[in-house]
């Protein structure tokens, strides 16, 4: 299967820059929050504010990165496949640094009150399975690791569908009053999902 | 002499005789509310409108720090401008204020329409600084400006079968965040007569010595510091005295999380989150300090228990909550 190739620059395929770009582009959010941060444009309740944008980032990239498989059907090109692990890995880092605002800033890691969140919220604990999923995912990631794993790799890489399904749940079940976004994510990957399914239906 | 004087480097004689200043004081009053009127109706629309002076500092006032006039006028929920903490402010010249009036109804000797000139005339403004709790776990401590609800009540002689007020928000196409039904319009509120005649019960049309900013519920709206804060409904133009309990909004929206009385109860746990701490936001820190700031705990009735416990003798308040 060929790409599209577009010249860019004499001897550059437009492909060769995609990745620079689309790491650039997920990064920006992060450049964005920092700089947000000390000029005070978060508001009056940063916490609050890193809470929300970080979570929201985690779910879209998420949601991008599980979009990737259905995209090269679609398109009938590898290229999406190529930004999978990158944009997952970015999942990760905005997930990394969504639980890190949870346990040191908002809750100053008082365990007590972090136990009674999950032993008594179930939106706290589908976003904690949701990351606690990631965690091997994002470990198992380098190139040497899909060797070694070989066929056992794609088993378990098949936990995102779970994780990106625990965080909608995470984020339909949190929500107050306004619940336009996270039924339009869950929306999205229950879309995603039938993609899948109706592709495995016609390949059995 | 007041703190704020001291500081200012005031000396006491260079401040107005007791005796020459309650005379005043009695001068300014009778013209006070007239002009309060006539400032709101005139000048709503502007910005950080003085209220005229002086206002006297009501004994229910707290004396913990203020929350900063730029965090109390920019972080706001009020869903008819849409539901961001950002969009009330955004979206303030969206609500208009003029003219403005307040249908009273139901059961009470003097229903009728009333322009906000007329619900006012009466009535001294006092400065309340209150704890704000919203039922989110943050809170702010914000000098209001109004009068008690009582007293605006009175002068309709509600009969002996009302035993609630109901209140109703303004829907005006303008409002953006009406498109949307996140709750049904007109937002609604209720409380207890005996609630609603409870003296910490504030009528407000100013904050920090200013009009009230559209956002924050122009011109008229309540404050019932011991209750989440959307019990304290804003842009009033409806009060109906009833006999039965009536339904309230974010009760409709999800009855089993907003109780009808929603007292501010570290004791009574929202399904889904803790109700014993609060954070408090004061907004004179910068954000990083703000990042590493400890959450306080959450006082039963928001700290008001002395005042109004009495009201729920025998009550269950986890079955009323």
């Amino acid at each position: 299967m060929h790409s599209i190739v577009v010249r860019i620059a004499p001897g550059v395929r437009w492909s060769s820059w995609l990745k620079p770009v689309v790491f650039v582009l997920a990064l920006t959010p992060f450049v964005y929050l920092l700089h947000a941060l000390f000029t005070g444009a978060l508001g009056p309740n940063p916490i609050e504010s890193l809470t929300d944008q970080t979570g929201t980032l985690a779910i879209r990239l998420l949601l991008i990165s599980l979009s990737l498989t259905p995209l090269r059907w679609l398109l009938k090109d590898t290229w999406p496949i190529r930004l999978r692990r990158m944009l997952g890995l970015f999942a990760f880092f905005y997930a990394v640094l969504h639980v890190s605002i949870y346990l040191f800033l908002d809750q100053q890691l008082d365990l007590a009150a972090i136990w009674e969140d999950l032993s008594e919220r179930p939106y706290i604990v589908a976003g904690t399975l949701a990351f606690l999923i990631l965690v091997p995912l994002a470990a198992t990631s380098t190139r040497k690791m899909v060797r070694r794993l070989g066929r056992r790799w794609s088993i378990l890489h098949r936990g995102v569908y779970l994780a990106g399904a625990a965080a909608v749940v995470h984020y339909v079940w949190l929500a107050k009053g306004d619940l336009l976004e996270p039924l339009v994510y869950l929306a999205l990957l229950l879309g995603l999902f039938t993609m899948r399914f109706m592709r495995l239906l016609r390949q059995t | 002499m007041r703190d704020w004087m001291k500081m200012a480097g005031i000396r006491s004689s260079e401040i107005t005789d007791q005796r020459l200043f309650r005379q005043r004081r009695q001068l300014i009053q009778a013209s006070l509310a007239a002009g309060v009127a006539s400032v709101l109706t005139h000048q709503a629309a502007a910005q950080a409108a003085s209220l005229p002076g002086p206002i006297a500092r009501s004994a229910f006032s707290t004396d913990e720090q203020l929350t900063s006039r730029e965090t109390a006028t920019t972080y706001n929920n009020f869903y008819e401008l849409g539901t961001d903490k950002g969009d009330p402010v955004r979206y303030a010249n969206r609500l208009k204020t003029e003219p403005w009036s307040v249908v009273i109804d139901g059961e009470c000797s003097k229903p009728g329409t009333y322009t906000l000139e007329d619900v006012l005339k009466p009535h001294a403004i006092e400065e309340r600084i209150y704890r704000m709790r919203c039922v989110e776990a943050w809170s702010m401590v914000i000098p209001w400006n109004g009068f008690s609800l009582a007293q605006l009540l009175k002068r309709f002689e509600p009969t002996s079968r009302a035993k609630y007020v109901a209140f109703e928000t303004v829907v005006q196409d303008d409002l953006p965040g009406i498109r949307r039904n996140v709750l049904q319009w007109p937002y609604r509120e209720g409380l207890r007569m005996d609630e609603a005649m409870h003296p910490l019960t504030l009528v407000t049309i100013g904050m920090y010595g200013e009009v009230l900013p559209n956002q924050n519920g122009a011109p008229l709206r309540l404050v019932v510091p011991w209750k989440y804060g959307y019990k304290s409904i804003k842009s009033i133009v409806r009060i109906s005295f009833v006999e039965e309990q009536p339904p309230t909004s974010w009760n409709m929206s999800a009855p089993q999380e907003y109780g009808f009385y929603s007292n501010v109860n570290p004791g009574r746990r929202h399904p889904r989150w803790s109700q014993a701490k609060e954070r408090r936001l004061s907004g004179d820190t910068s954000a990083l300090a703000a990042l590493f700031a400890s959450k306080i705990d959450t006082l039963f009735m928001n700290g008001y228990a002395d005042e109004v416990a009495g009201l729920y003798d025998g009550m269950d308040l986890q079955k009323f909550h």
